[in-house]
């Protein structure tokens, strides 16, 4: 009787534990396929030559990891930005040669592995939010020259924050499962049919640039979803939307002279539009200290993205309420038309048109909103070095005056974007 | 704010579409500024945002470097200047620091009881030794109209201004870089002093012709990083 009791129980067992060593059986090797085995000695005495730790740097530029791993006025490379995510937030480590708190102790195929698979020395997964499934692509070359700078950089003891992420994705197991379903590692592959500038081009903005991780749409689990490329994505925690790359409604730059392109990661503007919000700080942080050549490639692969420009939406001044257009002009006559011009003809050089404007007239009024509540300046750059501003208008405009203006703005001098509600700006 | 922003030096702006061209000036450029600071950076002190015009150059160059570089933390001054180089702040802050321009009138009106006004004028002009808080004049010049380079005028500011600055010390949302005088002022303030000062300080009129004085009326209580390490 008592054998029986206990055999019943072992039956039990069993049947609970088959399906997790079955999912540990499978989840395993999909997080590990694609590594390369660390050497058995660790090459922690780095030896790199000057060319390279010059090298490093500038890549490290071109991947903005400063953007995260410097907090404002922190030391340089000692992460600690949190980084909001809808699971929760994350924060960016510590990269410097600290031995305690940075990677004084990876050797360069630690960082490789990080680069490449996503996984930190110690050999947890890492969070997404790192964005290896687009660093992934770089060259172990590159991820040398990475590391070879990051080894250079003065070492800063800054502790590293737990991540603070909600149940169950702050599980390691849950992240192996996300990691099976979303992430394989993956070298870049020339298109030999296209130029080199092309495939530079591709490469910087596929890896390193990690352009998709804001201008890419992401499905529930948070996965940049690639098949869809930079087709624009909304920024949750920010409330800006970075906007499609491939539409000529939205932020495609197929018709624009290649010069322009440049000219825009350059200076952070152009004759064809300026950067906010956190393009901003991409031009800020990243792109405007790259090379004239690097910029060339990346325009002339952003140029020639496959076009993805929706149709037309339908006209609808039906649906625009006249007492709401009517404060919203009064509003504009009053806060913004002594800078964009009474009829949202802007000001060359200076303040942007309304009129006509593809960021005003596209589907999502995200980054309007923001603009208004905020105001802000381009980024300070070689080109562009005292850039003119607008002022915040959050303290003086309520949310009902937002969409009142915005509105308008939409709706007026031939713009024909739909309205936006309360409901849209009351969204923080 | 229409007439703060309309009758700004931008006239050039009311021209017409065909002639529609922006001035290339600092004062321009720096527009934004003027719809919370006032016109041409010379708010009264009536509501919250500080008066810029005539503020020593090297205090108004360290708080907007202090926004930008994560020492201070209004939500908008970081928004607006977290992109901007030294070098354009810097051109900013001697733009509204060279700005001579009247004070507007201060109201005598306060809620302030007459013990807490004397509470706040002792501790403005004496300080309170048995607490290591010097007086304000120690550091801010004998009229408290502030002191080159780096010391900001104390009168003509906002009662609400006065007092968040105050509180911020205190809870440690406002820093400079070491030696960071104000943070230990601050820590040494309660919120009753806090009270005190910031409405004694906004009840007092403002010399006419108000500017920061050229030196110091004597060394430094506490070592300060707002003032070149030479005069400190």
């Amino acid at each position: 009787m008592k054998t029986s009791v206990l055999r019943r129980i072992a039956y039990v067992l069993v049947a609970l534990a088959a399906p997790l060593a079955l999912a540990a059986l499978v989840l395993v090797p999909l997080n590990l396929r694609g590594e390369d085995p660390l050497p058995a000695t660790e090459d922690t005495a780095w030896r790199a030559t000057p060319d390279q730790i010059e090298r490093g740097r500038y890549l490290a530029l071109a991947g903005n990891c400063a953007g995260c791993h410097t907090v404002r006025g922190g030391a340089a490379y000692a992460g600690g930005l949190g980084i909001a995510t809808p699971f929760g937030t994350v924060y960016a480590s510590n990269l410097t040669p600290d031995v305690q708190q940075g990677i004084g102790t990876w050797s360069a195929a630690h960082f490789w592995r990080a680069m490449h698979n996503g996984r930190s020395k110690d050999g947890r997964l890492l969070y997404p939010a790192f964005p290896y499934p687009s660093f992934t692509r770089i060259t172990r070359s590159d991820s040398d020259a990475l590391y070879a700078y990051l080894r250079s950089v003065p070492a800063a003891a800054a502790p590293n924050q737990p991540h603070r992420l909600r149940f169950p994705y702050d599980t390691q197991a849950a992240l192996a499962v996300w990691r099976a379903l979303s992430f394989t590692p993956a070298a870049f592959v020339a298109d030999t049919a296209q130029p080199a500038e092309w495939n530079r081009g591709a490469y910087l903005v596929e890896g390193l640039g990690h352009c998709i991780a804001c201008h890419g749409s992401r499905n529930v689990l948070g996965a940049t979803e690639e098949k869809r490329g930079l087709s624009g994505g909304l920024i949750a925690a920010e409330g800006w939307y970075a906007p499609s790359l491939a539409s000529k409604r939205e932020a495609s730059v197929a018709d624009w002279e290649t010069r322009h392109v440049v000219a825009l990661l350059k200076n952070g503007t152009a004759p064809g539009g300026s950067v906010m919000g956190p393009m901003a700080d991409v031009v800020y942080r990243s792109t405007q200290h790259l090379s004239e050549a690097d910029l060339g490639a990346m325009a002339v692969y952003l140029q020639k993205l496959p076009d993805a420009t929706g149709p037309a939406a339908a006209p609808s001044p039906a649906r625009r309420d006249a007492s709401t257009m009517e404060r919203g002009a009064r509003i504009y006559d009053q806060r913004c038309a002594y800078c964009h011009g009474d009829a949202g003809q802007g000001a060359a050089g200076a303040y942007p048109p309304l009129a006509g404007s593809r960021a005003v007239n596209m589907a999502t009024p995200a980054n309007l909103i923001q603009v208004v509540r905020h105001g802000g300046f381009l980024p300070s750059t070689a080109g562009n070095p005292r850039p003119y501003g607008m002022p915040p208008f959050g303290h003086v405009l309520d949310d009902n005056d937002i969409a009142a203006v915005l509105t308008y703005v939409r709706g007026a001098w031939g713009n024909d974007a739909p309205a936006v509600t309360p409901r849209d700006t009351m969204r923080r | 704010m229409c007439l703060a922003l309309c009758a700004s030096p931008l006239l050039a702006m009311a021209a017409g579409p065909a002639d529609f061209r922006v001035p290339d000036t600092i004062a321009q450029r720096a527009a934004a500024c003027i719809a919370c600071h006032g016109r041409e950076g010379a708010s009264g002190n009536a509501a919250f945002f500080p008066r810029l015009a005539g503020k020593p150059a090297g205090y108004l160059f360290d708080q907007l470097q202090s926004f930008r570089d994560g020492r201070r933390f209004n939500s908008d001054m970081v928004h607006l200047v977290q992109h901007l180089s030294d070098d354009y702040l810097r051109e900013m802050a001697a733009y509204f620091a060279g700005l001579d321009l009247p004070y507007p009138a201060v109201s005598g009106v306060s809620d302030a009881s007459a013990a807490t006004l004397a509470r706040g004028r002792a501790l403005a002009l004496q300080g309170d030794a048995a607490r290591g808080i010097p007086a304000c004049t120690q550091c801010h010049g004998a009229a408290l109209t502030g002191v080159q380079p780096g010391i900001p005028a104390l009168v003509g500011l906002p009662r609400l201004y006065l007092s968040s600055q105050l509180g911020a010390w205190l809870t440690n949302d406002r820093h400079a870089r070491a030696p960071d005088c104000m943070a230990e002022v601050g820590r040494r303030l309660n919120t009753g002093d806090i009270n005190a000062v910031a409405s004694w300080l906004a009840l007092q009129p403002v010399p006419d012709r108000a500017k920061p004085v050229d030196a110091l009326p004597g060394p430094l209580p506490i070592p300060c990083s707002a003032m070149p390490a030479s005069l400190r």
